[in-house]
């Protein structure tokens, strides 16, 4: 019971198929993972192995075709989209591989975002932890840019301190650093990792890069829809 | 603010140009809907608020002929069947000082006057004309029309003062080649008596200005002869479209027919009523257009913004937050457009109000004739959010439909 209350995250034989008719493919077959709070998980694999699809599933951004998900403790796989997004707001952060920042509002508005919606905090304290978070993230300086104001690295930056604002339980990351220089990719990842372990989040990143894969605590790599 | 409204305010003015061309479609589809309104209606009450300045809001005409069957059973039984067979009418009021006692008793009657009718020759020095005699109670008679203020040449006093006056209509004074103070002649059953035109009034309705002669009811008496009873009694009222409701009181308590003023001008008010529908229908057109707009500029924002609804959503924004974040933005261009549609119908209903426009014939008017009423502005406010929300739910709800999942993947449909 112990060690069940340490895992934020838990899957068990996923299933997952994408495209119709003759174009459907069964891109999970039977994955199961599991991720304990303060660690941090690299998914590693080929093109097309099926990594970014179980990040989906394990965001409750897509639906699996079998299996279960477990969050926190609580079963999701049969749940409906109010339920699953209910989750995601209080339980998960995102960090995608393009910042998807919303471009047309500043810094401080794209962190200020989801603790809005989730309405635990007053304004000013949402405020007040958007500021600390930009600063956290170096970008103490730039909270009234524009998305379009900052640079590829500096967005990322912003988005990472997006995935914190709630301070969710699971951070998921795909492939947070691919389009970022070296310089960086480290940047965000040492941040990332920083924040998570701090706060006792568990990370679960799917990445292409062999060395960000090595600083991981755990890398799990798939092949073919399977971690081998 | 709530989290959506600030969304979608920062959406709308991300894309400008398409929303100023959605705002100007509401805008112009509000305003002309108000203006083409405002005229028409305005057109309808001024031949409505003629018709009764002249005509009354109601007509006493005709006793109501007692045509009941009964059948009593015998044997000192109570048992009895009544059975109406069908209304029929003796022409004329033969008491109208009871009827007019009587009305006293309705409360929304502000006033009553008998009225005898009669079809006459008028004989000037240079032409006959036919024409129909109004033998009125001068006094009754203002009060339940708006004969003193229709009057263009001479005066209502000189009509009181001068017994063998006589009141004639613009066109038919015209005809005749008559004006203030000349003589004419009356020419009816064999009998002739001569008039002189105290003043000539006008009412814009080309019937009336050609055919109605009023003298006072005594002399139309002598020259119809008729010594008792009125063709009608013209009824006026304080509320005047309780009318109907107050005729048919009228009939059962009075037994005599009772018309009211929609009913006497209903071809008109129906040529009017059909001219103000077809021309909100072609107005709504414009409405339309907005909502074509809006739908437009909405699908598109939903195109370009699938990320950002990914984002939101993966953020723990509901469905139904996204469908509200497209409905805000076509919930603010609505109310600014319909707020400066307002503006534009009003700014233009009263510059039409100016345009000259002389017309005679149903009415007579040398402008445009407008009407403010603000069910005009409710009704245009209504059209355009039907047009305008239905147009905006589809795109609202596509983007609320869309996968998160199948976003970032970048296989949404």
């Amino acid at each position: 019971m112990a060690d069940s209350a340490n895992f934020a995250l838990r899957c068990d034989n996923l299933h997952r198929y994408l495209g119709q008719d003759d174009a459907r493919v069964h891109v999970l077959k039977g994955v199961s993972f599991e991720a304990r709070r303060g660690q941090v998980y690299a998914i590693v694999g080929p093109s097309g192995c099926g990594k970014s699809t179980l990040l989906y599933l394990l965001g409750l951004l897509d639906q699996p075709d079998g299996g279960e998900i477990e969050i926190n403790g609580r079963k999701m796989s049969n749940t409906d989209d109010l339920a699953r997004t209910a989750a995601r707001g209080e339980h998960i952060g995102f960090v995608f591989q393009f910042h998807f920042l919303m471009l047309e509002f500043t810094a401080l508005e794209n962190v200020m975002m989801p603790m809005r919606k989730l309405g635990r905090l007053s304004l000013p304290e949402m405020t007040d932890r958007a500021h600390s978070l930009l600063a956290s993230v170096g970008l103490g300086e730039k909270t009234h840019r524009l998305g379009t104001q900052l640079s590829g690295g500096e967005q990322q930056r912003v988005a990472v301190a997006r995935a914190l604002a709630n301070q969710p339980s699971i951070i998921l990351a795909d492939e947070p650093t691919g389009n970022l220089d070296v310089k960086n990719s480290a940047l965000v990842f040492d941040l990332l990792t920083r924040l998570a372990k701090e706060n006792g989040q568990a990370v679960v990143l799917v990445t292409h890069n062999p060395e960000i894969a090595q600083r991981c605590d755990l890398t799990r790599p798939m092949r073919d829809g399977l971690f081998v | 603010m709530s989290p959506n409204l600030r969304i979608a305010l920062r959406f709308l003015t991300a894309k400008k140009r398409a929303m100023l061309m959605s705002l100007s479609c509401t805008v112009l589809g509000v305003g002309l809907f108000v203006l083409t309104q405002a005229t028409t209606s305005g057109f309808e009450e001024f031949f409505i608020k003629t018709i009764l300045g002249t005509d009354g809001a109601m007509r006493i005409e005709d006793k109501i002929q007692d045509t009941l069957r009964q059948m009593t059973a015998g044997g000192g039984s109570d048992f009895q069947i009544s059975q109406r067979q069908g209304l029929k009418y003796i022409e004329g009021v033969e008491e109208p000082k009871l009827i007019i006692n009587a009305l006293k008793d309705f409360s929304n009657v502000s006033g009553a006057a008998p009225v005898l009718r009669g079809s006459v020759l008028v004989r000037a020095d240079f032409k006959n004309e036919s024409a129909q005699v109004f033998g009125i109670s001068l006094e009754e008679h203002l009060k339940v029309s708006d004969l003193g203020r229709q009057i263009v040449q001479g005066d209502v006093a000189t009509f009181r003062e001068q017994p063998t006056g006589a009141l004639m209509g613009r066109v038919l004074a015209d005809r005749l080649q008559l004006s203030t103070g000349s003589s004419f002649i009356l020419e009816a059953q064999g009998q002739r008596m001569r008039f002189t035109v105290s003043a000539i009034y006008e009412t814009g309705v080309a019937d009336i200005d050609k055919l109605r002669v009023y003298v006072h009811l005594s002399e139309a008496r002598s020259l119809l002869q008729k010594p008792s009873g009125v063709s009608f009694v013209q009824v006026n009222l304080f509320e005047k479209d309780r009318a109907p409701q107050n005729s048919i009181q009228i009939q059962d308590v009075l037994k005599h027919s009772a018309k009211p003023w929609q009913e006497r001008e209903k071809s008109w008010l129906s040529t009017f009523r059909a001219l103000r529908i077809s021309s909100a229908i072609t107005v709504s057109v414009f409405t339309l257009i907005a909502g074509l707009a809006m739908f437009n500029t909405l699908a598109m924002i939903v195109l370009e913004k699938t990320k950002d609804i990914a984002i939101l959503r993966s953020m723990g924004y509901e469905r139904r937050d996204i469908t509200q974040i497209f409905l805000w933005q076509a919930g603010i261009v609505l109310a600014i457009g319909a707020f400066l549609g307002c503006v534009v119908g009003a700014l233009s209903t009263l510059g039409v109000s100016y345009m000259p426009l002389p017309i005679s014939g149903i009415f007579k008017t040398e402008t445009f004739v407008v009407s403010w009423n603000i069910w005009h502005y409710v009704e245009a406010i209504a059209t355009a959010a039907l047009m305008v929300m239905i147009a905006s739910l589809i795109p609202a709800r596509r983007a609320a439909r869309l996968e998160p999942g199948d976003i970032v993947r970048g296989t949404a449909q």
